[in-house]
């Protein structure tokens, strides 16, 4: 109970964004705590990536604001970072580079950088591959890079864009505990999006759900198990039938 | 379960990095095992009368050639390596003013739409002129010097630098961008750090195409009355009938490409690091 007494770390409120007539998201109004994992699932279509792209000022709403710690959100004041659905470690930089990226980005001191890189490669276990080329390496490595980079710049916020969309269920339940865990070891606050509802429910401390275009908030509803989580539990299965009910559009 | 998974993966990228050494060493092998088949069958060929000796010269004669010319001036007037300094002089001043020009433009051409607006119609303009029919005004503008000379070495390979640089950086990949832009990198920023990396590979593509463009221009800015040079030696040549000095200077043409090229891509393994697809 104690954790709905954390701060709000951000707040949208009326989020609009229309292209042309095609009106995509429409009044979307919703808080996010301090440290909370929140995942927001919703029908294929249904403009969650507009919506990531929104928070991110990648596009421009056409009204409402996101505020971060009370001040409207912008990447260049504020800490972001932003797990894209497409494999998006830069090739041309070692392992070590790619996480050093945004830190380089935001004038962080040398030392620190080197301190909280070579924390994150221990964490991660990319110790042993710190000065090869994505290439060089697997998707899934790949993806455990991306993956180490954002959570490197302890962000204020962390959005992740159905990361593991194209994995296969075993890496995808081996990233998703690494995701929880580096959740839990830096206290960062996550927005997580996926139309995978077993991901969501096996993830979140709380799940969006978004309704067909134009975009609302559904319902906001509290997964209330402790993690790590067992898909076959009857309480997880539940918690996933009724968001899959929730979501129904046909 | 991960910690032995992510030991093997350490392992596996060694013995990978290893088997990738012992495949380049035998790659290499292979190079030089072609060379010595080509001259091997072209000397076979002279050597069993297959070809007239007077109009090809066996391999060995021309190796002399290229050896006696070190120390002889006839019969065009210098040695060997006053004419490969003069050539070199021409060719690397004009393809190094193309580089120097071109990919920056190229580059800020891809990148800036308003650049792209006011330079692309320029630049489409002087594009399809070739290279040799600037040699009338060039000598009109600056006589027939190394400046003339390498000017029309620049046209010839301020082209390609140009149009990889625009192509690479635009075909820059839009994720890596978004990254950059949500870690709140500045458009210049961006650009440095993003842009030209991301275009490298195509640069690169650009500049080796450019230094074949110059090298093979070379002998005709050479026939702007030059005095020096390997494609003036090669004119010499043909007007004496003397093959084996013409094949000398195409054989020396050729090798200066090929080391010229061995550099260039030395220069590249260095700066495009992780972006070539290397085999298996």
């Amino acid at each position: 109970m104690e954790r709905d007494n954390r701060e709000v770390k951000v707040r949208t409120e009326n989020l609009t964004k229309q292209f042309g007539d095609l009106l995509v998201l429409d009044n979307i109004s919703f808080d996010v705590k301090k440290n909370e994992f929140l995942c927001v699932v919703g029908p294929t279509g249904c403009g969650k990536t507009t919506f990531l792209n929104c928070l991110t000022k990648i596009y421009t709403p056409s009204k409402g604001e996101i505020y971060i710690d009370g001040e409207p959100a912008d990447p260049k004041r504020h800490n972001i970072s932003f797990v894209f659905q497409e494999p998006s470690a830069f090739p041309w930089l070692t392992v070590r580079e790619n996480l050093e990226f945004g830190l380089g980005v935001k004038k962080v001191d040398k030392k620190e950088i080197k301190s909280r890189v070579d924390k994150i490669l221990d964490l991660m276990g990319l110790k042993d591959v710190e000065n090869a080329y994505p290439r060089e390496l697997s998707v899934s490595v790949e993806q455990r890079i991306i993956i180490g980079r954002s959570f490197v710049m302890q962000p204020d916020l962390l959005l992740m864009d159905e990361p593991y969309g194209q994995m296969d269920i075993k890496m995808r339940f081996y990233l998703e505990d690494e995701v929880i865990r580096l959740w839990k070891e830096l206290g960062s606050t996550v927005i997580f999006i996926t139309h995978n509802i077993e991901e969501a429910v096996y993830l979140a401390e709380r799940v969006l759900i978004l309704t067909n275009k134009p975009t609302t908030v559904k319902e906001s509803l509290k997964i209330d198990l402790p993690h790590p989580r067992n898909i076959a539990d009857p309480k997880f299965i539940q918690y996933r039938n009724y968001i899959t009910e929730a979501i129904k559009w046909w | 379960m991960a910690g032995a998974d992510l030991k093997l993966l350490g392992t596996d990228y060694q013995i990978w990095k290893k088997k990738q050494r012992r495949e380049a060493g035998q790659y290499y092998l292979l190079c030089l095992v072609g060379i010595f088949c080509f001259f091997a069958i072209w000397q076979i060929a002279v050597t069993a009368g297959l070809a007239n000796e007077r109009l090809l010269p066996s391999p060995l004669q021309v190796f002399e050639t290229i050896i006696e010319k070190f120390y002889q001036k006839e019969p065009d007037g210098n040695t060997m390596l006053v004419n490969i300094c003069a050539s070199l002089q021409v060719a690397l001043s004009g393809f190094l003013l193309a580089v120097v020009i071109g990919i920056p433009l190229g580059l800020v051409m891809g990148w800036f739409r308003l650049a792209e607006a006011f330079f692309r119609p320029i630049f489409e303009l002087v594009r399809p002129v070739p290279p040799i029919a600037w040699i009338p005004l060039v000598v009109v503008w600056f006589g027939i010097g190394l400046q003339a000379k390498a000017l029309i070495i620049f046209f010839s390979a301020f082209v390609p630098c140009v149009i990889n640089s625009y192509t690479g950086i635009q075909l820059t990949n839009r994720t890596y961008i978004n990254v950059a832009r949500t870690f709140g990198a500045s458009e210049t920023e961006i650009f440095r750090k993003v842009g030209i990396p991301s275009s490298l590979p195509m640069v690169f593509a650009g500049v080796r195409v450019a230094l074949g463009n110059s090298w093979s221009t070379l002998v005709a800015a050479e026939m702007l009355a030059a005095t020096a040079g390997l494609g003036y030696m090669i004119q010499q040549g043909r007007t004496l009938a003397r093959p084996d000095l013409v094949i000398a200077g195409m054989v020396v043409i050729g090798a200066i490409g090929a080391v010229l090229s061995g550099i260039l891509s030395y220069i590249e393994k260095r700066l495009i690091k992780g972006q070539k697809n290397e085999s298996n």
